[in-house]
């Protein structure tokens, strides 16, 4: 880990604010367009989700630079309600909002590595990662 | 935010370039619905070149947009879609299926005519 910065989320221009900066970010470590549109992507949702479902959070950026590999990581953690069906959240097309249900399950496709914990009552902390190839 | 909509006889053209929140895309929703209503367009091109993420929700409300023009008689295109948006969209799930699409601006507007003058 070599720098970590957070946005908070608590309105709805966050969002946009949260992906802006994980875009900089991305650019800075080397990544091309088509991955900064993906990175980019991957924030809004997760930005999204906890606007919606928590209400406040926050994401964080660590960029990654082992000795062979460079990276970003993505961490979006809130206090709200928890999810409480973790397989039916990772359901394409399933949506408790109205959307099109392509969240979660789209950031793990737009992303090498995806982790969720979520206990119900105390919140979720969703991780992802994105290596530089 | 406002997304401005140019009239041109009997179309609307629309370039989106700004990073888009969620509120500016759904009062965009409800601006171009009216606005189809007060000129009486038949067509209506949504030009994307400048936009470098779509995500689920905005998706949505392009792809809800362009049914809702078809209720009230208009024929929404959308284009220049980014290589790497495309790409994303993919990845995300979203098709955008029913959604007519071109490769610029000119070809939307032959392809808008063409489907008007069948």
């Amino acid at each position: 880990m070599d720098f970590q910065s957070c946005v908070t989320i608590t309105k709805e221009w966050d969002i946009v604010g949260a992906r802006q900066l994980g875009r900089d970010i991305a650019k800075k470590i080397g990544f091309g367009t088509v991955d900064q549109a993906r990175i980019a992507t991957a924030i809004s949702e997760l930005a999204r989700n906890i606007y919606l479902y928590a209400g406040t959070g926050k994401i964080c950026f660590e960029t990654m630079d082992n000795l062979n590999s460079k990276g970003l990581r993505i961490i979006a953690i809130d206090n709200g309600p928890g999810i409480q069906d973790l397989t039916q959240v990772m359901t394409d097309g399933f949506s408790t909002s109205g959307g099109l249900g392509a969240g979660l399950p789209g950031v793990r496709r737009l992303m090498d590595e995806f982790d969720v914990h979520s206990q119900e009552g105390e919140g979720t902390e969703i991780n992802v990662v994105k290596w530089l190839r | 935010m406002r997304i401005p909509i140019l009239k041109l006889h009997n179309y609307l053209l629309i370039s989106i370039q700004m990073d888009l929140d969620d509120q500016t895309a759904i009062q965009f929703q409800e601006d171009l619905l009216r606005k189809i209503h007060e000129s009486g367009a038949t067509g209506v091109v949504i030009d994307l070149t400048s936009v470098d993420i779509i995500d689920s929700f905005i998706a949505k409300v392009l792809g809800e947009v362009v049914s809702m023009s078809s209720l009230m008689g208009a024929k929404v295109v959308l284009t220049g879609i980014q290589p790497a948006v495309a790409m994303t969209l993919i990845d995300l799930g979203i098709h955008l299926q029913d959604v007519p699409t071109a490769l610029d601006l000119e070809q939307g507007l032959i392809k808008l005519r063409q489907e008007l003058e069948d």
